[in-house]
């Protein structure tokens, strides 16, 4: 028995073809820069060459001049609109149009709306502003020097580039455990900045009816309701005056959450201009501008006794946050879910301390299927594990197997507070094991290590005497628990906005339905995967269930789509609403058959008196019955509509476990990954294909971020990653052909047993590359090496540089 | 400057400014959003057409350069009301997400299956190998393709049988 059929109600989850396709295979999506409007002016920014500088004049007159241009904005402008700040995701602030100084190259200065897009961006040309330049602060580990320059002299009270600090666990107990184990070992590492680049750039186009005063702002938003709420705050409009509407989204990854000064911009524009304004960023201004994502520095430790238990974990990161602190975060977690990075191990103690800086690069901080840094976590701790292993050793599987947690310690509360809601994480990681074929693996790289004379530990540099070894063969496992769907709105929220979210549901005479959704697909494939969730508790087909989403005027309120939330909370808003609807269609076919509700079951995907199975009514027989003149028991509304707002009782806690095999040239230091094998549990699985599709998707995310991409910088502060010639994405060349595996564990909290799994592979995937090309180099007593891995790094380890300490510079 | 090209068979004459890019004009003027934009540097290949026989990023083709030539983009691809085996089997493999990339991805597979009708993974691999997606992986864009070059072989030999079949009578 498949998953799918095993968890499925009435048959309708399963490898369902996408029901958004058929737009996009003939090219008839609607993404925001297809969107064309009569009379529509088009924006384009001005930024910041400099990284840091005080700006000292502004001349604006000849780009006025053009004949087609419109407007020119500046900090100025807004200023006398009081616009010229707006609230981040994270209680900072962050400039519009710099008004006072520039902080960080690509920073927003001016912005022109034309006739047409050429137009706006040689009329940029034409501005002219003059800098004064400040020293600017680069490297993290330099921002709180004393004498560093203080970026953020905007804040009042602010004496340093300090941001944050925070800290979770048990710092006493974990130092007693510390000081007793038998070994303990740390390990500095960075897990470097990088930028989500999805295919489609953020943009916008606003028009502000100026007659019935109600602004519509097509937009790429992941969040549609929170950036409705956060223009409003921002503009002063009265919000249900403000319609934002999410088209197609070509990508989001994260980078879609946070609200741009473009947005803004554009917003203004149709103010002052009356028109329609449309502003789409080029992919410079996306990788150079927008959210970036990790940028942390770490320092892990781990203790655990010389036969191989581990005992506990202390953290020490210094995190990276830019020049504002923009990162999309639930607001009691100033380091997001960093606090999961005990992993999915069964250990007894931990503790970590984060730091969060100013420095002079782009903001955001949390972007990039990172399920709120538990990406980061899961980095640190698989690292950890695998340095553990090297020091004992023991073989990285076995070593993971001795301490994974085990099925009956759930529901489990980890050290540092988190109730992981269900596991089995030994059958995971066996599956993975099995398909891997993991002790033949071993074998070859024996063989092979042997026939190229680097079969003990530290064979040191290879020279004339081994000749050349060929390639040299590593094999990475990793192990993660991701802990996604925020979340319980006790405790978490955006900006003072609870995470909980609606869901509405119409059931038509004829027993058709649409369901109204607060989250934004952009290419998970919500309209199917919806459907089938409707379909599956309704008893009707997948095709009878339409799904609205990305249209305020048109959904409930919700937070949107990230960390992996759609379906623990979506997903479940749609399974209890459509419970709702079966409740009441109980009642009427109650009524329809003359028998008590308490007498019915539900069954076959219909309505039937118990014992009677002849005797039953569908939804698409007691809809139009709901709707007709029955007389229905006092009490009972007509119709079969609900409407719900899903407040989740937990994170649900996916998990998996990955291997990667990789050959490394050691003449070029270039990384071949030969293989992956990626088992997930995310639970039940609505549609198996598209959980699979998310899955390899993630996986070339993680082996990008492992071995190719990273936002670098140089002493100036010059961002050395702004185009796709620098900041390197995977190709079909170096992405292998993904083997998956799949166990699944329901969600004990959730309606329908499902978790996220959105971020899953992204999360799990680049300790297992990185694990695997140490692994290597282990013959040359490499330990360690950072992120990415690409040729030149791999290289430097191997001649015995393997830490990046150039961080600011590549 | 005047322009006259020829776009999915059907031949546009327009005024043009010689800097425009042929995907502003394909998408600005003539409507045909289908293909995208995606980066500026000729990387990403969301924008891929075919100039004549040949697939170009037509965000590095000016405009000018098309005049007197034939475009075929994605809204070209179905014909008279039948899709084409590559956009099926982009549906069947699930070989696409967000669908941003897929329109330059699909013109890629057409002109691979058109000069190579078995193409191994592999070589699909390398004709994809100038273009970007950020969502699949790859891994179902290449079963995609697999897909189509094998309906097209299977729909050949059911055309050649009947091809063979009807031969006696004809010559009956």
């Amino acid at each position: 028995m498949t998953a799918a059929t095993q968890f499925s109600p009435n048959g309708a989850y399963g490898p369902l073809r996408r029901k958004e396709d058929a737009r996009f295979i003939r090219g008839r999506g609607t993404f925001v820069d297809d969107i064309q409007l009569p009379g529509m002016l088009h924006g384009a920014i001005l930024r910041s060459p400099l990284a840091h500088a005080r700006i000292t004049g502004i001349d604006t007159l000849a780009a006025e001049a053009h004949p087609k241009v419109r407007a020119v904005i500046t900090g100025k402008t807004l200023e006398e609109l009081q616009l010229a700040w707006m609230p981040t995701l994270s209680q900072d602030v962050q400039a519009v149009l710099a008004t006072d100084k520039v902080r960080f190259q690509g920073q927003e200065v001016a912005f022109v709306v034309a006739e047409d897009r050429y137009a706006a961006r040689v009329a940029l040309e034409l501005i002219d502003v003059t800098y004064e330049p400040l020293p600017p602060v680069v490297d993290a580990r330099r921002a709180l020097d004393p004498g560093a320059p203080l970026i953020r002299d905007d804040i009042a009270g602010q004496a340093d580039n300090r941001i944050f600090d925070w800290e979770a666990g048990d710092r006493a107990r974990t130092e007693e455990v510390f000081a007793a184990a038998d070994v303990v070992l740390a390990q500095d590492m960075l897990y470097p900045r990088v930028h989500p680049a999805p295919l489609e750039t953020c943009g916008t186009v606003a028009d502000m009816d100026t007659i019935s005063g109600k602004l519509t702002v097509w937009s790429t938003s992941q969040a549609p309701h929170a950036h409705r709420t956060m223009y409003a705050l921002v503009t002063g409009l009265a919000e249900h005056k403000i319609r934002v509407i999410s088209p197609d989204i070509g990508g989001g990854f994260g980078n879609k959450v946070g609200i741009y000064p473009g947005y803004i911009c554009a917003v203004v524009g149709s103010m002052i201009t009356g028109k329609p304004v449309k502003w789409m960023e080029d992919r410079s201004e996306n990788l150079m501008s927008t959210s970036f994502a990790r940028d942390y520095h770490m320092r892990g430790e781990i203790a655990a006794t010389r036969d191989g238990r581990i005992l506990g974990l202390r953290v020490r990161v210094l995190a990276d946050h830019g020049a504002f602190n923009g990162a999309a975060q639930p607001t009691k977690f100033p380091a997001g879910f960093f606090g999961v990075f005990t992993g999915s191990y069964n250990l007894q103690t931990a503790h970590c301390e984060v730091t969060g800086v100013y420095t002079n690069k782009a903001p955001g901080g949390v972007a990039y299927s990172c399920s709120f840094r538990v990406t980061e976590a899961v980095y640190l701790v698989e690292r950890m594990v695998d340095v553990l292993a090297r020091e004992l050793g023991t073989d990285p599987a076995e070593l993971r197997m001795q301490n994974l947690l085990q099925p009956a310690q759930f529901p489990y509360t980890s050290v540092t507070g988190w109730e992981y809601d269900s596991g089995d994480y030994p059958r995971a990681l066996r599956l993975a094991l099995d398909i891997a074929g993991y002790p033949e693996l071993r074998r070859e790289q024996a063989e092979q290590r042997k026939g190229a004379g680097l079969a003990g530990e530290d064979a040191g540099q290879p020279g004339e005497d081994a000749g050349h070894p060929g390639t040299l063969m590593g094999i990475g496992v990793s192990f993660f628990t991701e802990a996604v769907g925020a979340g319980p709105r006790a405790h978490m929220d955006i900006l003072g906005l609870g995470m909980a979210d609606g869901a509405d549901l119409r059931v038509y005479p004829t027993g058709k339905a649409v369901l109204a959704i607060s989250v934004q697909t952009q290419g998970q494939g919500h309209e199917t995967t919806f459907a089938q969730i409707v379909a599956a508790e309704l008893g009707i087909s997948p095709d009878d269930v339409d799904v609205v989403h990305g249209d305020t005027d048109r959904t409930p309120f919700g937070l949107g789509t990230y960390g992996s939330r759609s379906t623990p909370v979506s997903g479940a808003a749609a399974a209890v609403v459509a419970r709702k609807v079966r409740e009441r269609a109980r009642i009427v076919a109650a009524t329809m058959l003359e028998a008590a509700p308490d007498d019915l079951e539900w069954a076959d995907g219909r309505w039937q008196v118990r014992g009677d199975p002849g005797q039953g009514k569908s939804i698409a027989e007691i809809a139009m019955a709901a709707h007709s003149g029955l007389e229905l028991p006092d009490g009972v509304e007509g119709h079969l509509d609900a409407a719900t707002v899903y407040n989740p009782p937990n994170l649900t806690y996916p998990f998996g476990a990955y291997i990667c095999v990789v050959d490394v040239d050691p003449g070029t230091g270039k990384v071949n990954v030969r293989r992956f094998i990626a088992v997930d549990d995310c639970g039940v699985r609505i549609n198996p294909m598209i959980v699979e599709g998310q899955v390899h998707g993630g996986l070339a995310d993680g082996l990008g971020m492992a071995l190719m991409q990273v936002i670098a910088f140089d002493s100036d502060g010059n961002c050395l990653g702004g185009s796709f010639m620098d900041y390197l994405l995977p190709t079909s060349m170096e992405c292998p052909s993904w083997e998956l595996g799949t166990t699944v564990t329901p969600s004990p909290h959730h309606p329908i047993g499902a978790k996220g799994v959105g971020e899953s592979a992204t999360v799990g995937s680049p300790p297992a590359v990185v694990n695997a090309v140490v692994d290597a180099l282990a013959p040359f007593g490499v330990r360690h090496a950072d992120m990415p891995l690409t040729p030149a790094v791999v290289w430097r380890a191997i001649q015995g540089r393997p830490l990046r300490n150039d961080l600011a510079t590549t | 400057m005047q322009v006259t090209i020829s776009v999915n068979d059907r031949e546009y004459m327009a005024e043009v400014e010689p800097r425009l890019l042929l995907i502003h004009f394909l998408r600005d003027q003539l409507g045909l959003t289908g293909s995208h934009w995606g980066c500026d540097t000729s990387n990403c290949g969301a924008c891929v057409v075919w100039l004549d026989e040949t697939p170009v990023k037509s965000c590095t083709v000016l405009t000018a350069m098309a005049d007197g030539h034939r475009v075929r983009t994605v809204e070209g691809l179905e014909r008279g009301g039948e899709l084409d085996p590559v956009q099926q089997g982009f549906t069947e493999c699930h070989g696409l997400q967000c669908g941003f990339c897929t329109p330059g991805m699909m013109m890629t597979a057409r002109w691979l299956i058109d000069n190579n009708p078995d193409p191994s993974a592999a070589e699909i691999r390398e004709a994809l190998s100038g273009q970007i997606c950020r969502c699949t992986g790859y891994e179902n864009i290449v079963r995609s393709i697999r897909w189509a070059a094998e309906h097209e072989a299977a729909e050949r030999a059911r055309l050649d049988g009947e091809d063979a079949d009807s031969v006696p009578e004809a010559a009956g």
